[in-house]
């Protein structure tokens, strides 16, 4: 502790520190004791949640719970349309996304300002939910997967960051493709988007967690309880109206608080899984955004 | 690959000459796979952006999907006067405005405090540790952090609520259902959830600080308080007047998917807001004018908010937004 180059000494300066990492430290503890409990609440009985206050590991390890979710019909049809909506989307929203970047980070292409206007346009003001719901059950989307993609598909902000990144790739290298005969087309898929993997990746990663915790476009636009994703299961589970819920599922005997806790855990491990890259990129997404064009 | 699709240009780069014009057939044609990659984000624009701002004429119509947007009955301001002389509009506006005062109230400065705490930790180690903790909850969707209230605050087994019934004692609270409850709720969840995350942009701006100034402040004999208080606080001081500007610019935003999550027929008198209001009207009930109404005045109430922030910042001498 002694390598700053402040001036530390005194007294009230050490206080200072103890108390600090103490506020600190608690903080931390007061993010991740709740996730840690569920995860190893998940794993006990149900005589010991209801009987133990609070622990972070189970007397007994039981695994019964998660048995049963996944031999639940609703619920993995439920994990496999997250995963698959989740996937689908995400290359939809990033090639969406980065097509219309390219143009658009091109100074000299008439109607350039024009259509960026329209896209800052759409931050500031929309049609709002009645009218947008209105336009998607007209395509005929209701209770369809499309549904939970293309009303999302381009996320204006992430598309003028990936503008400003465009705008900064080395001129030099597009030219000499040019040159060499390579159409705008090939230029963008030969040259430019190879050399995006890693803004690519970040993207990704963004529509990726934006899709598999979206529960508001299920909401709204799916009725049919077959193609319910994991949130919508996480809500039917753990919500106000949640003994309802249950009593629709296909059995009647199940650990029901234990699959509360498992319900949540499932729909939190491939956040938490992929959360190491998620905090690289992502802390750098939100400072390239802050950056005015 | 692209061969035999266009001869190469003349010139290396695209661009034309300083000072020259193109006129619209030429621009296009030498520009035709520029245009054209731009077509399916501008379709998605067209399709569910400014469709759905032609759909909000139906907040002047009595709209019945039967008919049409063409066909549907025009009734002018109906649905605003009912909106505005109804009994909703004072509940809607004044729940809305407590919860986004309060949000602001507590949320806003949290980051701040956090975000210069971090700053003054001196084991880097422990910094970045705590870093990633605190992160965690802004990549959890509200659905997990309402299941989490849940089953944490439940009357029956939950743990914080249980904690609580043995410290106070008494009667058991069934904190997620009361409505008094409901807003102390909200600004924890928001708390817990975004704070951390909100540091990122605030240390940014604190790692941006040259370090001569600290040791200048030192010669001249300035303590730590004085340091921070002369050189850490005005450091950060343009990005507090931003997000200030940005937070107070989305007020009447409230956030659709917690309060949803959070809301019951016991706490709704306290739980509706524009935006939930709007799902419930339109969606649940099919008022679909009455909700488009409702939804249309939010929207330019919020246009006209960041604008006027915006102004005031200027005003105020500070940098706005645009």
């Amino acid at each position: 502790m002694s390598t700053s180059v402040r001036n530390h000494g005194s007294l009230g300066s050490r206080v200072f520190d103890v108390l600090n990492i103490i506020l600190l430290v608690g903080l931390a503890l007061v993010t991740v004791l709740p996730l840690l409990y569920v995860l190893a609440a998940s794993f006990a009985s149900e005589s010991e949640i209801a009987s133990r206050p609070f622990f972070l590991w189970p007397e007994r390890v039981v695994t019964g719970t998660y048995e049963y979710i996944f031999g639940t019909g609703t619920f993995v049809r439920a994990l496999l349309t997250t995963i698959g909506v989740t996937a689908v989307g995400t290359v939809v929203q990033v090639m969406l996304t980065f097509t219309m970047a390219y143009p658009l980070a091109k100074r000299y292409l008439p109607g350039r300002a024009l259509v960026l206007n329209l896209v800052i346009f759409t931050i500031v003001f929309s049609g709002g939910m009645i009218p947008t719901y209105l336009v998607v059950r007209d395509l005929g989307l209701l209770d369809s997967y499309w549904s939970l993609i293309l009303p999302l598909a381009i996320n204006p902000f992430y598309l003028i960051i990936v503008k400003s990144f465009f705008q900064e790739l080395p001129q030099a290298l597009e030219e000499a493709a040019r040159i060499d005969g390579c159409s705008e087309l090939g230029v963008f898929w030969k040259v430019v988007m190879p050399l995006s993997k890693p803004i690519i990746a970040t993207f990704s990663l963004f529509y990726a967690v934006g899709i598999w915790n979206d529960y508001m476009s299920p909401l709204l636009y799916i009725d049919d309880n077959r193609k319910w994703t994991l949130q919508v299961i996480v809500r039917q589970l753990t919500g106000a109206d949640a003994e309802n819920a249950l009593s629709q599922l296909d059995s009647v005997m199940f650990p029901v608080e234990g699959m509360k806790f498992a319900v949540v855990v499932i729909a939190t491990l491939p956040i938490l899984f992929f959360y190491p890259f998620l905090q690289k990129h992502f802390a750098k997404g939100v400072l390239i955004g802050s950056v005015k064009e | 690959m692209a061969t035999d699709l266009a001869p190469p240009p003349v010139t290396a780069s695209p661009a034309p000459a300083r000072g020259k014009r193109l006129s619209p057939r030429t621009a296009l044609l030498r520009y035709r796979w520029l245009y054209l990659m731009l077509v399916p984000g501008l379709a998605y624009f067209a399709i569910f952006k400014y469709l759905p701002m032609r759909g909000l004429t139906i907040a002047f119509q009595d709209f019945v999907p039967f008919l049409g947007y063409g066909g549907s009955e025009w009734v002018g301001v109906k649905h605003f006067e009912e909106l505005f002389t109804g009994p909703d509009f004072g509940r809607l506006l004044g729940n809305t405005l407590i919860l986004a005062v309060l949000t602001v109230f507590f949320a806003f400065p949290a980051p701040i405090v956090v975000a210069l705490l971090l700053n003054e930790l001196r084991l880097n180690v422990l910094k970045r540790t705590i870093q990633s903790l605190i992160y965690i909850p802004h990549f959890l969707s509200w659905t997990i952090v309402a299941s989490l209230t849940y089953l944490l605050f439940s009357v029956d087994y939950g743990v914080i609520a249980n904690w609580i019934h043995g410290i106070v004692g008494g009667a058991k609270v069934d904190y997620v259902a009361q409505a008094d409850w409901f807003r102390p709720i909200i600004v924890m969840q928001t708390l817990w959830k975004s704070t951390g995350w909100g540091t990122i942009i605030y240390l940014a701006a604190l790692a941006g600080v040259n370090p001569v100034l600290y040791e200048a402040a030192r010669i001249d004999g300035a303590g730590r308080w004085r340091q921070f208080w002369h050189v850490t606080l005005p450091a950060i001081r343009p990005t507090i007047v931003v997000m200030a500007i940005l937070t107070s610019g989305h007020l009447l935003d409230s956030s659709f998917e917690q309060i949803w999550l959070m809301t019951n027929s016991l706490n709704r008198s306290v739980a509706d807001v524009f935006d939930t209001f709007v799902y419930y009207i339109g969606i649940t009930q099919g008022g679909y004018s009455y909700a488009t109404a409702v939804g249309l005045f939010k929207g330019v109430a919020g246009v006209l908010l960041i604008f006027g922030c915006n102004w005031l910042a200027k005003r105020l001498g500070q940098r706005g937004l645009f």
